[in-house]
């Protein structure tokens, strides 16, 4: 699971280092208040892409009542920093901030938020994709579903695999 | 000491999430801490233990293949990731 793919951007060795927050937390969040965040204490900023993730009611077919998360306190924390330096280094960035809830959540609330603020919109939209597939492939939560009296543990899924390894190319900049 | 930790599914076939264990004056590798657990609780545990796609983590890094440890070191046994 070591990240071996990103390699410096020229623009990137130049900046600043983008600031990164990490929050991993039971709490909801309020994707306004992250937004303002991201902006605060600078005017570089030209784009920001944000990804909000969200619970399904319906996951492979079986309804979920719901969805509990189970983390590893201090290296899921540690991960998910990692993987937004990681970004940071391949892409010119001037912010980064990443929330992911834990414990129990239903149907229809928010699970993950990602802000990336860049200059341009490219550095923006692919850094905060290529941070998502990194988070769900890399970061250790585990998600357990419950509906229709059975718990389920969810297994990793191979398409997140490939999504992340795509980044590990130079065919996406 | 070595502090052993479990999550997910892996904490719920075993029935435990952690345990401590003395450090043997001869020093052990994470294989041998594995086999350890086995010999101690049973073969259930190797059962879990050996499953295919086991993460093992060394100090909150995983590690592929064997690796050395030292006193004081954190390891955890855990399934692939599913967050997001």
């Amino acid at each position: 699971m070591k990240l071996l793919f990103f390699h410096l951007s020229p623009e990137a060795d130049m900046k600043q280092p983008p600031l990164i927050t990490v929050q991993v937390q039971e709490d909801n969040f309020d994707v306004g208040l992250l937004q303002a965040g991201l902006l605060a204490g600078s005017s570089d900023e030209g784009a920001i892409a944000t990804f909000t993730g969200y619970v399904r009611r319906d996951n492979d077919s079986r309804t979920v009542e719901t969805l509990e998360l189970e983390h590893y306190p201090g290296m899921t924390e540690a991960s998910i920093m990692e993987i937004a330096r990681q970004a940071a280094a391949r892409w010119p960035l001037l912010a980064v901030a990443i929330v992911h809830r834990v414990g129990v959540l239903h149907p229809g609330e928010q699970i993950v938020w990602v802000g990336v603020a860049s200059s341009h919109r490219e550095a923006a939209f692919s850094a905060c994709e290529c941070i998502m597939d990194f988070l769900k492939t890399q970061a250790p939560f585990w998600k357990k579903e419950q509906g229709a009296g059975q718990e389920h543990w969810v297994s990793a899924r191979h398409i997140d695999s490939k999504r992340a390894a795509r980044w590990q190319t130079d065919s996406i900049e | 000491m070595l502090k052993v930790l479990f999550f997910a599914r892996v904490r719920e076939q075993l029935g435990c999430a952690s345990l401590e264990l003395l450090f043997p004056e001869t020093g052990l590798d994470l294989d041998g801490l594995q086999q350890q657990l086995c010999d101690e609780h049973g073969e259930g545990w190797c059962d879990v233990l050996r499953q295919d796609n086991m993460i093992r983590a060394v100090n909150q890094v995983v590690v592929t293949g064997n690796t050395t440890l030292s006193d004081g070191d954190e390891v955890a046994f855990f399934p692939p990731v599913t967050g997001g």
